[in-house]
């Protein structure tokens, strides 16, 4: 047999290697998986990172997460591409259970958004009661104003606000459109020191790094609340509506409910998110 | 600047205490971009090779194209994998998209027109005379081939290192079609953005000092056989 060349040796030690990281990775069973299409948020403040692994520890389901806006998330439940969505657009979720698309929603949790701004703040808006009247003074001082722009929950939440400040932002200087989700937003907008609407659970999660403040808080039209949804299985056959089920009823079950209780306060000081199953969605901020 | 040495310092605690899911991202990202760049390989430089072999009409139509594709956006190729593999898509019965196999296959085509594009070239600068002579020592032309393979070794080599440096740095596809989904599909570019998004910037930055660490490791390698002495 001919002695091998250094080549050869170098070559076959990288196929080796590929067919050993095989093992490392190991491989799913593909109809215990759910596809779960949820917010950045839920992802950005590692709250899913806590959850999911107990999820799959006790049914044995493997969830892949999809994490885009809330907007994306239920475009993919309306085409039956995900099974479960975990998203926090009250309207839009409405909207797709009235459709027959999404079934069973339930309420999970919520927290509130904030409106967040350099610590300068040249539109004097700190302190103010109303979102709204927040946002008229920052339109009238043409204070740069980053949007999200990506139908996400929180776009929804902005463009709702500024419906009730009867203002038309989108073509206006000061107003940039940026399509990125809510991490990557508030680092935007603490570099070019512009104004923006956050999540309190992200912005808590970012806060080290941002030298940011907050500066409107409280106001009722701030609540943020997170649902689940299962995708409708008689729309969508290809549905995983078992895995679906069982991971919504695992989001309102009292065990992950107290996990969601206490989640962030250890490392944040305060919790990011305030667990809700079981009550009405027009009680809460009351 | 203290950022940037935070992120170092990471990087190596990270690799040095084999941190498993950094290593499970390291491995995935190899294994995924390496399959990826195979695959692309024995496309690439068969369709290379045919298209610098032959004559035929609108032959430098189909060369643009090709080097056209070595540009291909791999979000746009991210984009249609993704429509093609959904569930009620045309090859939803596959059921694979956010899975490895999804990122392989898109990573593949991303690759496939640079290994083509480059192996024409190769394969286009060797002297005309070179096939006829080999032909006339008696080879099959399966033998002058391969001859002429090993003679462009090295711009071939050169296309290999430009596959692989293309989809393994790639992130739109990736985190299209695999989903970033935690311990299955996240490799490193996709962890590299969402970590990112979470202001994890020391995390994010050791993830890109691994990524770099290992585009050079491989490059070395290929390197090595690349410019070894040809042998007489």
């Amino acid at each position: 047999m001919k002695k091998w060349n250094k080549s050869q040796v170098i070559l076959s030690l990288i196929f080796g290697l590929f067919i050993m990281s095989g093992f490392v990775v190991p491989v799913q069973g593909v109809q215990k998986a759910i596809i779960l299409a949820t917010t950045t948020s839920t992802q950005d403040s590692g709250l899913l990172d806590v959850l999911i692994p107990i999820f799959e520890k006790k049914t044995g389901y493997f969830v892949k997460t999809i994490a885009v806006g809330s907007g994306q998330a239920m475009a993919m439940g309306q085409k039956g591409e995900a099974d479960v969505l975990l998203v926090h657009s009250p309207a839009a979720e409405k909207k797709i259970v009235a459709e027959g698309y999404g079934i069973n929603r339930r309420i999970i949790m919520h927290n509130d958004f904030i409106i967040v701004g350099p610590p300068g703040d040249s539109a004097k808006i700190k302190g103010i009661k109303l979102a709204s009247e927040a946002f008229k003074k920052i339109a009238s001082a043409q204070a740069l104003f980053l949007s999200r722009s990506d139908k996400s929950g929180t776009h929804v939440k902005e463009m709702d606000i500024w419906k009730a400040a009867g203002i038309k932002p989108e073509g206006e200087k000061w107003y940039q459109q940026t399509g990125l989700g809510m991490g990557q937003i508030l680092s935007v907008a603490a570099e070019k020191k512009g104004y923006t609407l956050a999540d309190r659970g992200t912005y808590l999660a970012l806060k080290k790094n941002l030298g940011f403040d907050i500066l409107v808080e409280g106001d009722a039209i701030l609540l943020n609340i997170y649902h689940v949804v299962e995708v409708n299985p008689s729309k969508w056959p290809k549905v995983n509506a078992g895995g679906g089920k069982a991971f919504a009823d695992f989001m309102v079950s009292k065990e992950t409910q107290e996990i969601i209780k206490t989640f962030g306060v250890d490392k944040f000081g305060s919790p990011l998110f305030f667990p809700d199953a079981g009550k009405k969605e027009e009680k809460l901020g009351k | 600047m203290d950022l940037i040495l935070e992120g170092i310092k990471k990087a190596f605690y990270l690799l040095f205490t084999f941190d498993p899911e950094v290593i499970g991202i390291t491995f995935l990202s190899l294994k995924v971009s390496g399959i990826a760049t195979l695959i692309s390989l024995f496309i690439g430089i068969s369709a290379g090779v045919t298209v610098a072999l032959s004559r035929f009409i609108g032959k430098r139509i189909v060369v643009s194209l090709i080097n056209t594709g070595m540009g291909l956006p791999p979000v746009v190729v991210g984009l249609f994998v993704t429509i093609f593999l959904w569930r009620n898509g045309p090859l939803g019965f596959l059921e694979i998209l956010y899975t490895p196999t999804a990122m392989i296959i898109a990573q593949a085509i991303i690759a496939t027109p640079i290994v083509t594009g480059i192996t024409l070239a190769a394969i286009q600068q060797l002297p005309q005379k070179l096939q006829l002579q080999i032909l006339a020592l008696g080879a099959t032309r399966l033998q002058m081939v391969w001859i002429l393979i090993k003679e462009a070794r090295l711009p071939l080599l050169a296309g290999v290192m430009a596959g692989f440096g293309g989809v393994i740095s790639e992130v739109g596809a990736s985190i299209m079609v695999g989903g970033n989904i935690k311990g299955y599909s996240r490799v490193l570019t996709t962890a590299t953005v969402m970590e990112t998004s979470r202001g994890n910037f020391d995390i994010a930055i050791a993830l890109g000092i691994i990524l770099l660490l290992l585009a050079y490791f491989i490059n070395l390698i290929l390197t090595q056989i690349q410019q070894r002495e040809r042998p007489r």
